[in-house]
Order: C-alpha cells, then sequence, then structure tokens
C-alpha cells in the first residue's frame, strides 16, 4: 500500500480445525507504518490473538502473506518482541525476574555479564531495578507484566506484539501500564501492535484503532485517533474527541453501523472520513477501499 | 511456641512413646523373638557403631556391611536418575517417540523388579554387579515414566513463550524443558528413593557375600534375634535418613515451585 509501511499484512486468512473447518481470520489486509502504536480491537473471540499470532510468525496462515520491514514473516521474525495476556504463566516461577529478562537474550548476547546489564537497564525502564533478584510469583500481577514488558524491551524489537497485556489486573494497575507503554514509546523507535477489549484502552493507548468483526475476522473500521500528545488519564479521556471515538468504537465493536449517514460523514466507518481531522488521511482512506 | 514447632514436639513425643511402650511390653513378655529396643539398641551399637575414632566409630562390620549397602543403593540410583531423568526428557518432549514406546513402559512398569534377580544373577553373576542392576532395574521407572509425564506436560505458555523469543536449542532444554519436569521428577525420585531399599535388601538376601541382606541372612542363621532386629531398625533409619536427604535436595530445587503455588519457599 504504501511504501513507508514498516508490517503489511495482506489478505491474511485462517482456519483451524481439520480440513480448515473452523475459520477465525477472513482476509485481513492491514498496513502499518514505523513508529505506530495500534490498537486491535474486537468481539470476544474474534480471533484477534489468531491474528497476532500469524504477525509473530507462531501460527502460519492458510492464506495471505505478512510482510515484516520487506522480508515476508515465515516463523518468528528478527526483532520481534511479544507481550502475552497471561503474565504469571508465560514468565518462568524458577528464574529470577533478572534471569527472566536476561534470558532471551541468549540468542544474541553471548556474555552473561552483559545479558544482565542489559536486564538491568530495561528492568530500570519500567521501574523494577529493585525486583531484579526476586522470583516473579513474588510480585503482584502489575508488577509480572512490567517484568514482562521489560523482557519484550530488552530485545530491543522493531515491532512490539502486546496480546491483551492488561486484561488481568486491577484498573488502576491497568492505567499505569497504559502510561508505561506510552512513555517507553516515546523514548524508543519502536513499533506496537496491542490487541485489546478494552475499548477505552484501545483509544488512550493507540494512534490509529483498528476494528475487527466478530469471528472470522475481517477488518470492520480502522480509526485514526488524534487526541493531543502527551497523553493524560483523565484530561484526555475528557476531550470530546476520546467521547466520540470511543462511542464510535464501542459500537463498531457491538456489530452496529459506524457514524455513517450522520452529519459531516461519508458513509465509511472511520472518523478518518472527510471532515474528521485526520493526520494520515490517505493511508487511512486507502485501507479502508480495500476492505470495502 | 509456634503450632508448628509445638506439632514437630508433639510427633517426637509419640515417637517416644511408643518406643517405651515396646521397651515396657518386650519385658513383660520376655520372649526371644521379641527382644526389648534398649537390647537393640545395645547391638546396633556394638555391632556397628562402636569402632575406633579413625573409623568415625564404624566398626570393621560396619564398614564391611553398612558401607557396601549403602555404595550399592548409591550407585543403582544414580544411574536410575540418569538414565530415567534422560530418556524420560527425550521421549516426554518426542511426540513420536512416546507414542511407541509408551505401551513398551507401562508393561515394564508392571514387571516387579525382584522377579528379574535371578535373571540379572545369570546375566552379572552374583555380587555388587547384580544388586546395582536389580536396584537400578526397580528403581528406574518411577523417575521415567514421572519425568515422561513432567516434559511431556510443560506449559504451552512457557513454550509459546520460548518460541517467540527464539529461545535456542540448548537454554530452551536446560532453562525451560528441564526446570519444568523437575517437580515431577522429584515425585518420582521419592518413590524410587524408598524402593531403592527395598532391593538393595532384597537383592543381597538373594546371594551376596557381605551387606546388610547377608548380615540380615547370618543373624537369622544363627537364630540371633537380637541381631535381626538390630539389622531391622537399622534398615528403618537408613530408609528415614534417605528419604530426609531426598526432601532436602527437593526442598533446595524447587525452592519456587513451593513458591509459586504459594506457599512459602
Amino acid at each position: 500500500m504504501t511504501g513507508t509501511a514498516m508490517l503489511e499484512i495482506t489478505g491474511l486468512t485462517h482456519a483451524f480445525g481439520p480440513g480448515a473447518s473452523h475459520p477465525a481470520l477472513d482476509g485481513i489486509t492491514l498496513a502499518v507504518g514505523e513508529g505506530g502504536l495500534v490498537s486491535i480491537v474486537g468481539p470476544s473471540g474474534c480471533g484477534k490473538s489468531t491474528l497476532l499470532r500469524c504477525v509473530a510468525g507462531l501460527i502460519r496462515p492458510t492464506g495471505g502473506s505478512v510482510v515484516l520491514r520487506g522480508a515476508p514473516v515465515d516463523g518468528v521474525p528478527d526483532g520481534l518482541a511479544v507481550v502475552f495476556q497471561d503474565y504469571s504463566r508465560s514468565l518462568f516461577p524458577w528464574l529470577s525476574v533478572r534471569d527472566n529478562v536476561a534470558l532471551p537474550l541468549r540468542r544474541t548476547q553471548p556474555g552473561r555479564a552483559q545479558r544482565r546489564a542489559i536486564a538491568l537497564e530495561a528492568l530500570g525502564m519500567v521501574g523494577l531495578t529493585d525486583t531484579a533478584q526476586k522470583y516473579p510469583w513474588q510480585l503482584s500481577g502489575g508488577m509480572q507484566q512490567r517484568v514482562a514488558i521489560a523482557r519484550a524491551l530488552a530485545c530491543e524489537p522493531v515491532l512490539l506484539l502486546m496480546d491483551e497485556p492488561f486484561g488481568s489486573v486491577d484498573a488502576q494497575t491497568r492505567e499505569d501500564l497504559e502510561d508505561l507503554i506510552l512513555t517507553v514509546r516515546q523514548h524508543r523507535q519502536i513499533t506496537i501492535l496491542m490487541v485489546t477489549h478494552d475499548i477505552d484502552e484501545s483509544v488512550y493507548v493507540g494512534d490509529r484503532v483498528i476494528v475487527l468483526t466478530r469471528g472470522p475476522a475481517r477488518v470492520r473500521a480502522d480509526l485514526e485517533v488524534d487526541l493531543p500528545a502527551p497523553r493524560d488519564q483523565i484530561a484526555s479521556k475528557e476531550l470530546p474527541a476520546f467521547v466520540r471515538l470511543r462511542t464510535e468504537v464501542s459500537r463498531l465493536v457491538r456489530g452496529q453501523p459506524g457514524d455513517a449517514g450522520r452529519p459531516g460523514s461519508a458513509g465509511g466507518a472511520g472518523l478518518s472520513a472527510p471532515g474528521a481531522d485526520s493526520r494520515d488521511r490517505n493511508r487511512s482512506r486507502a485501507a479502508r477501499a480495500s476492505q470495502e | 511456641m509456634s503450632r508448628r514447632s509445638g506439632r514437630l514436639v508433639a510427633r517426637w513425643v509419640v515417637i517416644a512413646a511408643a518406643v517405651v511402650l515396646w521397651q515396657v511390653w518386650a519385658r513383660q513378655r520376655g520372649s526371644s523373638f521379641f527382644p526389648p529396643p534398649s537390647a537393640i539398641a545395645a547391638r546396633m551399637y556394638r555391632q556397628w557403631f562402636s569402632g575406633p575414632v579413625s573409623h568415625l566409630f564404624l566398626t570393621a562390620d560396619a564398614v564391611g556391611n553398612v558401607l557396601p549397602s549403602l555404595g550399592r543403593i548409591a550407585a543403582g540410583l544414580a544411574i536410575a536418575v540418569v538414565a530415567g531423568g534422560v530418556t524420560g526428557v527425550a521421549i516426554g518432549r518426542s511426540v513420536a517417540l512416546s507414542g511407541y514406546l509408551d505401551p513398551l513402559l507401562q508393561f515394564a512398569r508392571a514387571l516387579p523388579a525382584v522377579t528379574l534377580v535371578p535373571v540379572f544373577i545369570a546375566l552379572f553373576r552374583l555380587g555388587t554387579e547384580m544388586e546395582v542392576a536389580t536396584i537400578a532395574f526397580g528403581t528406574v521407572w518411577p523417575i521415567l515414566l514421572n519425568t515422561i509425564d513432567g516434559a511431556r506436560s510443560v506449559d504451552p505458555v512457557q513454550m509459546e513463550t520460548a518460541r517467540a523469543f527464539r529461545l535456542p536449542g540448548w537454554p530452551r532444554l536446560t532453562k525451560l524443558i528441564v526446570p519444568a519436569t523437575m517437580p515431577r521428577f522429584f515425585a518420582g525420585l521419592r518413590l524410587s528413593v524408598s524402593l531403592a531399599l527395598v532391593l538393595m535388601v532384597f537383592a543381597e538376601l538373594a546371594g551376596s557375600s557381605n551387606g546388610l541382606g547377608y548380615e540380615m541372612n547370618n543373624a537369622e542363621s544363627s537364630f540371633d534375634m537380637t541381631w535381626v532386629w538390630a539389622t531391622i531398625v537399622l534398615l528403618a533409619l537408613l530408609g528415614n535418613v534417605f528419604n530426609l536427604l531426598e526432601q532436602a535436595v527437593e526442598h533446595r530445587m524447587l525452592g519456587w515451585h513451593r513458591g509459586a503455588r504459594g506457599r512459602m519457599p
């Protein structure tokens, strides 16, 4: 679609089961620019996680392609890191926090001292330097997810995939972690794809929200989030633009038509339609056109 | 006093009370088949622990019979741990291997190790090799089968994490599969340690020129019931010591496991 896209997903289709009898993804096409933070929302069980696993190269899709920085994804690509939802199972309980973070570096860093130094630096980034010697199960859920984020960051990924990363922590912790992601993104050139089922979160964190249809998933809408930076948990969520967007996303997730037919909209499913103030209107329009 | 230490004291009180009861009962009865604990303890001391300081108080009999038995248990268990642990992880992680080998393993496990003693005697001649083979063959099954189960049931989320971070083969084995298998491995080892003692005595009874089973044979054929009882009590004590040793190792290795399951490490 665009020459600058770092991640291009084209016609991605996947079905599980014998004879591919259970379709999960139905022709997803999506381009993500360098440094973007894209939220993916959709009804539960719609195939969001399957999409993420295909992008990560953990599942071989039955059709379509994923291209990362010009190279087709076939197996887990270089420069990719994942934060799973289930932090308590994705961290290894027999390793200290520091060793959990340092472990994936085994592939690229031969020196143990070097690995540990990188791990400590990554832990510093998520505010957990003091817990390096502890075990994951000695930490709260939110702190464990911070460790998982540090583990991902330590690999210095160009693409970070997060699968409902804050789905199992309390509301306050969730907000802190959302802000942590925004901070991380300010300091590192990193593209983030975040699957979430929380509509407020998708709008607050993302600079673009992809809404998927009920399974098998297709792209229902591709919305630009045009909120001023830096975002603030209270001020940003009061803005009319935020309220409008979250209502729109909410409606789309529930399967109701978007703002089509209402004044200022041109029949599309997004706020990036003519009239809406969009930074990247052309890309968004192209993405929508390819869906329709 | 905390509740835990209170219970510990109560446990020792129960043991002491049982010994006292036994003492009173045996004295009253005066049967030569059931000597009182005091006589048994005295005999144990004389038989094994009244040696010179330079031998750590061990008598010639202890060096000649107790130590070889301990050595055989150690050797047999070591073979079982290495063989059962390594093949267990390999079989558990390979769908093809477990598919082919599962029926065979279930059959072999059901085979009582003691019935193979005649085979081992024919294979290895009487003596240490035969005894070690019996112990190793008998104790390998709990370790092997539990290790297979443990390696097979490594958490899929953990495996996917390793894949997502492209963890290379060796650290994937040593930092993920082996630690994740450890709780089940130790469950098997616990069973094997108790089994090892039984197998040692049986193999030595069947034919040996030294060891505790041999000593028991001697005691029995000389109608020295106090000696027989002394050997029995020594075996019971050894069994307890082995269990404690196993628990200590397990405690050290699986601190994370207790912690992750919400118990204090």
